[in-house]
């Protein structure tokens, strides 16, 4: 930029070549990210394809790479994924419709509320981490389990779903509300029968973003020590571990094969996410309202 | 229509009485604001867990010597808890973070609000909400597995894991935040500026670099706090990348360890709850949530100026 600072006074080839060579750098900025993302996404088709099958999703982990499955992760990382739905959707969207048609903007408490929920969605996840270690783990004695892990990702992915659901709820047209109540409706019918079903699109999308975000979270659930040998199924409240868990520890072991299962582990990790977006965004597509 | 009933008129018609309250709908309210208090109940329960140990921690070992201690070695005999090597490792991955998502994520989204069409705008936005997508052990897996030995053959004398390797991927990583805050930032610039700027001679250079830039600064600035903080925080890469010994150095390329990655090793580890190592999690935990609610504080507030300007 302060390359520009000379560029006033000179005539008009020397501008355009400079133009020429800014557009040049704006282009290779982007082809920064795009070619790690390609070089990412064939370097783990290239390692994990001839690890990916039937053992991967079916056997539990082994000390032998070519026997070695994630089963029990993936399963974890599924159940997982329905308590969060389970926990999250109500709370933020409550959350989210509290802040955006009954607080009272000029009171203290709401706005600290709002600040607060900033201020959470910039979290390190791994202080997320500390905190389930310390209440929720031993607290209330949840202990390492299945449902710790989702308590601990729901509170997380919290604040990332109220300001999704927050803007779906804001995006619904004043005029919407004001016809309703003029027909006579009471605040709770309004909230409850035109805001919220005309936001569902905006908070589905949102939501399944954020779920997205939750299931490839690794670090909170290290500290919490989920980071163990689980042969066997998960259950809501034995030990467990999830899919990108599973990864990471394959990517410690130091024989090369197991870099490759994890390759493997990744692929279906991603998989899994990918899925989610193209379906948050065939919602997005499918039903988002202009108003 | 008959004539209105006189004799009624003493007791209006009861549908037309005002409600008297609805517990329904207080009770609606009640429950919705109970689900915002889970939020602060959040907030607060981190600032707990993370202060009464590391109090705890306070006062077996001196905050002085926490803060000035260059020796990280809690688990060894006799430990030694100088935080340094863990800050300085922390500094080395953010920095090399910030030579690749600062000037590539501006660039990017320079490209995407003064250059790009809106049909390539539209090709643009998801390839990089994917690549903000990517979980971060993915990322971990790939600075181990590609980029390490991708800078071993281009000749860098790097160990397995080093800080360089990590720091450049976590830049990359951060670049969708920085390009899509930023460009956020440019296109609330008035249409006005561009097209004065336009009218009095300027090329699409200058009108980019001294009218767009310029205009949108602080909210640029706020993507560039909000990627540090983000840099800081991050733990998968940095513990699957960067090592795991504290070493004092900010030479890139050796191996370090931050302090994300010291509570997620310590964390997994089995150190039995109540003893000093353990308390050491939270000391540096608090230290962690205290630099980036700084950050963030700042990042709100200069999104705020921003917002304020054009309104």
């Amino acid at each position: 930029m302060s390359a520009s600072a000379t560029v006033v006074s000179g005539g008009r080839p020397r501008g355009l070549w400079r133009g020429r060579l800014f557009v040049a750098g704006l282009v290779l900025s982007l082809a920064v990210g795009f070619a790690t993302l390609g070089a990412l996404l064939v370097d783990v088709l290239k390692k994990g394809v001839p690890f990916l099958d039937r053992a991967l999703l079916l056997n539990p982990p082994s000390s032998n790479p070519d026997i070695a499955g994630a089963r029990p992760a993936i399963l974890a990382t599924l159940y997982i994924g329905l308590l969060l739905i389970a926990f999250t959707v109500p709370l933020g969207v409550g959350t989210a419709i509290y802040l955006e048609e009954y607080a009272n903007r000029e009171r203290w408490y709401n706005r600290l509320l709002e600040i607060n929920i900033q201020n959470l969605a910039a979290v390190p996840s791994i202080v997320y981490g500390i905190l389930g270690l310390a209440f929720i783990v031993r607290g209330l004695g949840v202990g390492r389990t299945v449902l710790a892990g989702a308590m601990i990702l729901t509170l997380l992915v919290l604040p990332t779903i109220i300001i999704a659901a927050r803007e779906a709820i804001r995006a619904v047209p004043d005029s919407i509300r004001q016809g309703a109540y003029a027909l006579g409706a009471t605040k709770l019918q309004v909230v409850a029968r035109q805001v919220l079903p005309a936001a569902i699109p905006g908070i589905a999308t949102g939501s399944i973003l954020a779920l997205s975000r939750a299931i490839g979270e690794t670090a909170p659930l290290i500290v919490i020590g989920a980071l163990t040998y689980v042969s066997f199924n998960p259950t809501l409240l034995g030990p467990f571990t999830a899919l990108p868990i599973q990864i990471y520890q394959w990517t410690r072991l130091p024989d090369e094969d197991f870099k490759l299962l994890a390759a493997a582990g990744i692929i279906v990790l991603l998989a899994m996410l990918l899925s989610l977006n193209a379906l948050a965004i065939w919602l997005r597509n499918r039903y988002q309202k202009k108003w | 229509m008959a004539a209105p009933d006189v004799t009624a008129g003493a007791r209006p018609d009861s549908r037309l009485r005002a409600p008297g309250r609805r517990w329904s709908e207080d009770a609606v309210k009640l429950g919705l604001g109970l689900c915002a208090l889970v939020s602060v109940a959040t907030t607060a329960g981190i600032v707990v867990a993370l202060l009464v140990p590391a109090l705890e921690f306070f006062r077996e070992v001196s905050i002085v010597d926490f803060l000035t201690g260059t020796e990280w070695a809690p688990l060894f005999e006799p430990a030694r808890f100088g935080a340094i090597p863990l800050l300085v490792g922390t500094i080395s991955i953010t920095l090399w973070a910030c030579v690749v998502c600062m000037p590539f994520g501006l660039g990017a989204a320079i490209f995407m609000s003064e250059y790009a069409g809106d049909r390539t705008r539209k090709l643009l936005k998801p390839l990089l909400e994917l690549l903000a997508g990517i979980p971060t052990v993915v990322f971990g897996y790939f600075a181990l597995t590609f980029f390490t030995p991708l800078l071993r053959r281009i000749g860098l004398d790097v160990e397995i894991f080093n800080a360089l390797s990590a720091g450049l991927v976590i830049g990359v990583m951060l670049i969708p935040t920085v390009a899509s805050l930023s460009e956020d930032a440019m296109s609330s610039v008035p249409i006005d500026l561009r097209s004065g700027a336009y009218a009095l001679g300027s090329t699409r250079l200058q009108v980019a670099t001294r009218i767009v830039v310029p205009a949108a600064i602080s909210g640029i600035a706020a993507s560039y706090v909000l990627a540090i903080s983000r840099a800081i925080g991050e733990t998968m890469i940095v513990l699957i990348a960067a090592g795991q010994q504290a070493n004092l150095t900010f030479d890139p390329m050796r191996a370090v360890e931050t302090m994300t990655a010291f509570i997620a090793a310590t964390g997994s580890g089995d150190t039995p709850t109540g003893s000093i190592e353990y308390k050491t999690i939270f000391a540096v935990g608090l230290t962690l949530f205290l630099i980036t609610l700084v950050m963030n504080a700042v990042a709100i507030r200069l999104v705020r100026r921003f917002r304020e300007v054009y309104e």
